[in-house]
């Protein structure tokens, strides 16, 4: 399947755009995907933290996706 | 809509704004105005000139629109129900180019009691820093970073 994923902040830097598009096998779990874009973005591994979110709230690892969800990769928030 | 004058009964309980505009913190406390409130806590956040010990020169806030809304609208909605007694609540986040002294937030909540709302504004603002999907990077003389995302 092909998801659409947005980027921001620190994220967006190291990929060096605003959305990515990847394919990945039916169902993948978010633990997959994280670990699919850290090989291919290896600065992405030097972040404090990054979460994955699916239609607006974060996910858990073993969540699995799908191609018509909102997702977003999240790096270290600092709001506030 | 924020900003405008609307009569007290018709405000809502909670207010969740982020904006590219300066804040009007007057406006923002009018919305937490209520007959039952017999306290107003507020916390303003403003961008600080240094950051551990390097000079700042502006911030640049970038947010995940949809989803900061949706988070900052969970976190308000929390605290009301670990604080039944709150009245209302208004948070309104500031993003885009800062410069030092401009306000980048303001939680403000109204209550029958102080002590409660010392409380639920602390949570609303802590809690604010560790979901809200907005991101702060720091702009010096000599570089930027990006506000705690390597360790």
């Amino acid at each position: 399947m092909n998801l659409k994923i947005a980027l921001f902040g620190i994220a967006k830097e190291i990929v060096g755009q605003p959305v990515l598009e990847v394919t990945t096998p039916a169902d993948q779990p978010v633990q997959a995907l994280l670990e699919q874009l850290r090989t291919q973005y290896p600065g992405l591994r030097g972040l404090s933290s990054l979460a994955v979110a699916v239609n607006n709230e974060y996910a858990e690892d073993t969540q699995l996706l799908h191609e018509r969800d909102e997702i977003a990769l999240i790096p270290p928030v600092a709001g506030g | 809509m924020l900003f405008t004058y609307v009569p007290p009964e018709s405000i809502a309980l909670i207010t969740i704004d982020l904006t590219d505009q300066p804040i009007n913190v007057a406006a923002t406390l009018d919305l937490v105005q209520s007959d039952g409130a017999g306290a107003v806590n507020t916390f303003i956040g403003t961008v600080r000139n240094k950051s551990t010990g390097r000079p700042v020169v502006r911030l640049e806030y970038e947010a995940y629109d949809s989803m900061a809304l949706h988070q900052l609208r969970k976190v308000a909605d929390q605290a009301k129900e670990q604080w039944p007694m709150l009245e209302r609540v208004a948070v309104v986040h500031r993003k885009g180019t800062l410069q030092i002294g401009d306000v980048a937030v303001v939680v403000a909540v109204s209550t029958p009691h102080r002590a409660e709302s010392f409380a639920a504004c602390q949570y609303i603002i802590d809690t604010l820093k560790q979901v809200v999907t907005i991101w702060k990077k720091e702009f010096y003389e000599d570089g930027d970073v990006w506000v705690a995302a390597h360790p």
